[in-house]
């Protein structure tokens, strides 16, 4: 009894446990050590950006600074019962408009306004410079009305004042919505942008998101059907001429994208190398275009795309032992059958995997549509670029950056529960 | 001996700080322009000169337009650039968005006459943020061997596909391609801003681009117009008049200008809100925009100076190639910078999604 209530001693007195604790804790410590520098470079770089991504899609701050008092006189207006607001709005938003007509801050309120409503950033740019002149006394009492319809009448349109009423939500879901070519009615209710505002999604087949969605599939399926016999081709060669003929997949693949892209230039334009050919042998009467437009961007993505297709198609044909197909042959198959029943099930989890790579890299691509496309060419991520840059909405780039990244996840989510990640082999 | 090890290295490190603090000393402006030979321009007659005379260094850097890295700039709190060469429009809005700093004309140097600078640069080049460099305008070129027989002498046939037939290349922005739409159409020169103010004018000009617009290739960067029209990618094409005067004396293009109906437009220094440098900045702009300055850029490229004094300083031999030189000045539009300040946001908007149908 008095051995088993005995506990362990290392040296120094200290108990086996405890001592065992202490390395442990020193372990996971080094451990942790080691990650950190990785750990703290991916927040940084990766998750903080995103993370402030998402954070800019909805933070909605311009309207609720700049004309706050006017919103706390809106609150109480209801838009359902007189379709102006009172008297004490006009005054309010006058007070506020020329104050921030004088500290330079009513450019951003025209702005933002703007991107709810089309024609506001003129109207009140022009506003505040006239009512700034206004001089302000007991004579004007009652009368701020009539001075905003004098200098324009839209300020009798209900909409002009639902629209600053709404944009003055701290927080909004409007950019999303307009990402999707919708917007706010004078309710609140949604409804569609007009016509001449929308691209992203109600405009059919052609618009931004299906373009997108259609082109990148149209890719994947191209370096599917191109990328496969290539594969193929790899992993039956012998060794060594099988290493030669893999340089020439790895060559492109370590070249630069934008010297990539801009080869296809040379090739493809109406004075290329391409035209010139085929006007040489007389196969065309006249240059083609073959650049600038949708052919170039799928021929070009295509190309490029094509080593992320053959690599994992190549590195799951490699495992895959020659004797399963030779047996199924001398079981009675015929080649078709031994392939299609036995040698391509094995190989799926390389088409999955860079079917998966294809897509996803091909959903977000900016530079190849950017340079080798026309206008009508451009995939999502050419808006995302416009906004941050040209527009300066930088809550729309975000919400269509967040629709974008949501739609990744998507796919990814998706193949999972179809093919299983665990299956995919990148090599 | 230890103690002339310490000795040694206290020196040695009092060195170090003084000699960082030396480094320091020499300051470093950032001004940031278009690239090219138009940079090469003001590096010639500005960034050189100034260095020289102040010891200030100034490091250039190229962007193509816009507001956003400044506004990304001001709105973070980290300022590195101190001065921007802007279009008018971006100078008016980045004043009305608060991302520039206001700038007080009656400090820049009057013209050698003693006329105050306020009378001197041209009405409308000076703003509340940003102060006038030259003149610049869009113009259409062609490539000459194209023509042989008839050849393109007006906007109106740059809109003409069936006298004119082959590809055309215009800037990817509403700017200047909605006038010329209107002029195309009809609407004399000085009358292109009162019908583009109706909503009605605004479809017309779209209309009239609807009909050209399968035979355009856009281009974004100054440089790539003399270069389409080069390749033969484009058979017209509208162009900086700064670019083709390279293009065609300095590299031996068989392009020609059509001066007819060109839109003018200026350029102007302003500077970034917040920057550490605000005094070298502000030193900067009134010394390169002094007469002899402006007068001197114009060596180097064909704009021309907003400064009346600099004109009359403006070598000969250049003159005849400036958008303001009386021959071509005749039948020309100023780009309306009230009009586009206001409306370019929803212009673009506009611009943007008709293109992407």
């Amino acid at each position: 009894m008095v051995q088993a209530a005995q506990t362990f001693e290392v040296a120094g007195g200290m108990s086996l446990k405890a001592a065992l604790a202490r390395a442990e804790r020193r372990n996971k410590i080094r451990a942790f050590l080691l990650v950190l520098p990785l750990l703290l470079f991916v927040s940084f770089t990766f998750l903080a950006p995103i993370a402030q991504m998402m954070w800019r899609s909805i933070d909605n701050p311009v309207i609720a600074e700049v004309f706050p008092e006017t919103l706390k006189v809106l609150e109480e207006w209801d838009p359902s019962g007189a379709p102006t607001p009172p008297e004490k709005a006009y005054e309010t938003l006058a007070t506020e408009l020329s104050r921030g007509y004088k500290d330079r801050t009513v450019g951003r309120a025209a702005t933002r306004l703007n991107y709810s409503m089309g024609g506001m950033r003129s109207l009140i740019t022009k506003t505040s410079r006239q009512i700034s002149r206004v001089q302000v006394g007991p004579f004007m009492e009652g009368r701020w009305k009539d001075k905003f319809l004098e200098i324009d009448e839209e300020w009798g349109k209900r909409e002009v004042w639902t629209t600053i009423k709404y944009t003055g939500d701290r927080y909004t879901i409007e950019f999303f919505l307009k990402a999707l070519d919708l917007g706010y009615d004078w309710d609140k209710s949604i409804i569609p942008e007009p016509e001449n505002r929308q691209l992203y999604f109600l405009t059919g087949f052609d618009s931004v998101w299906f373009r997108t969605l259609w082109i990148s599939a149209l890719v994947t399926i191209l370096c599917v059907l191109l990328g496969y016999p290539v594969g193929y081709l790899l992993a039956n060669l012998p060794l060594r001429t099988s290493n030669l003929l893999m340089i020439l997949v790895l060559l492109p693949f370590w070249t630069s994208l934008l010297v990539r892209t801009t080869a296809w230039i040379v090739v493809l334009q109406t004075e290329g190398v391409l035209n010139d050919v085929m006007m040489f042998l007389g196969i065309i009467d006249e240059r083609i275009q073959l650049i600038f437009n949708r052919f170039g961007v799928i021929v070009a993505m295509t190309h490029i795309l094509l080593p992320f297709m053959i690599l994992p198609i190549y590195s799951v044909m490699k495992t895959i032992p020659p004797s399963y197909e030779r047996a199924a042959r001398s079981l009675g198959a015929t080649p078709w059958t031994a392939f299609w029943r036995v040698y391509f099930p094995q190989s799926l989890s390389g088409i999955g995997a860079g079917g998966l790579l294809v897509f996803i890299l091909a959903l977000g691509y900016y530079i190849t549509p950017a340079l080798v496309g026309g206008p009508t060419d451009q995939l999502v991520s050419y808006f995302i670029a416009d906004h941050t840059n040209r527009s300066l909405n930088w809550g729309l780039a975000s919400s269509l950056g967040a629709f974008l990244l949501a739609g990744v996840l998507a796919v990814y989510v998706l193949y999972d529960k179809l093919v299983g990640i665990d299956n995919m082999k990148l090599g | 001996m230890k103690q002339e090890t310490l000795k040694l290295s206290l020196v040695v490190a009092a060195l170090a700080v003084f000699g960082s603090g030396s480094v320091h000393a020499q300051q470093t402006l950032t001004v940031v322009s278009w690239g090219g030979a138009y940079t090469h321009s003001q590096v010639k007659a500005y960034h050189e000169p100034f260095m020289a005379k102040t010891g200030v260094k100034i490091s250039s850097e190229d962007y193509n337009g816009g507001l956003a890295q400044v506004k990304a700039q001001v709105e973070s709190g980290n300022v590195t650039w101190d001065v921007v060469d802007l279009e008018l429009s971006d100078a008016i809005r980045g004043c009305d968005e608060g991302l520039l700093e206001k700038f007080d004309h009656s400090i820049l140097p009057p013209a050698p006459d003693g006329t105050p600078a306020t009378r001197d640069f041209i009405p409308g080049t000076l703003t509340e943020c940003a102060v006038g460099e030259i003149v610049w305008s869009t113009v259409v070129a062609f490539d000459r061997e194209k023509f042989p027989e008839e050849w393109p002498r007006s906007i109106r046939d740059f809109f003409n596909l069936e006298r004119f037939p082959g590809k055309r290349g215009l800037r990817k922005t509403p700017r200047v391609n909605l006038e010329w739409a209107l002029m195309a159409d009809g609407v004399p020169v000085g009358q292109v801003y009162e019908v583009l103010a109706t909503p009605e004018g605004v479809d017309r000009a779209f209309g009239v681009l609807d009909r050209i617009k399968g035979q355009v290739v856009w281009w974004e960067a100054g440089a790539q117009p003399p270069q389409l029209l080069a390749d033969g990618e484009v058979v017209m094409t509208s162009a900086y008049n700064g670019r083709l005067y390279n293009a065609i004396f300095k590299e031996r293009k068989p392009f020609e200008i059509i001066w007819d109906g060109q839109v003018w437009d200026i350029d102007l220094w302003g500077i970034v809100k917040g920057t550490p440098n605000l005094q070298t900045a502000i030193e900067f702009v009134k010394f390169s925009t002094d007469t002899d300055r402006l007068a001197d850029q114009a060596k180097y490229i064909s704009y021309g100076p907003v400064r009346r004094s600099s004109m009359e300083k403006v070598n000969k031999r250049m003159k005849p190639h400036l958008p303001t030189s009386p021959d071509n000045f005749a039948n020309s539009l100023q780009n309306d910078f009230d009009w586009w300040a206001n409306n370019q946001q929803e212009m673009d908007e506009r611009f943007t999604n008709w293109l992407a149908k």
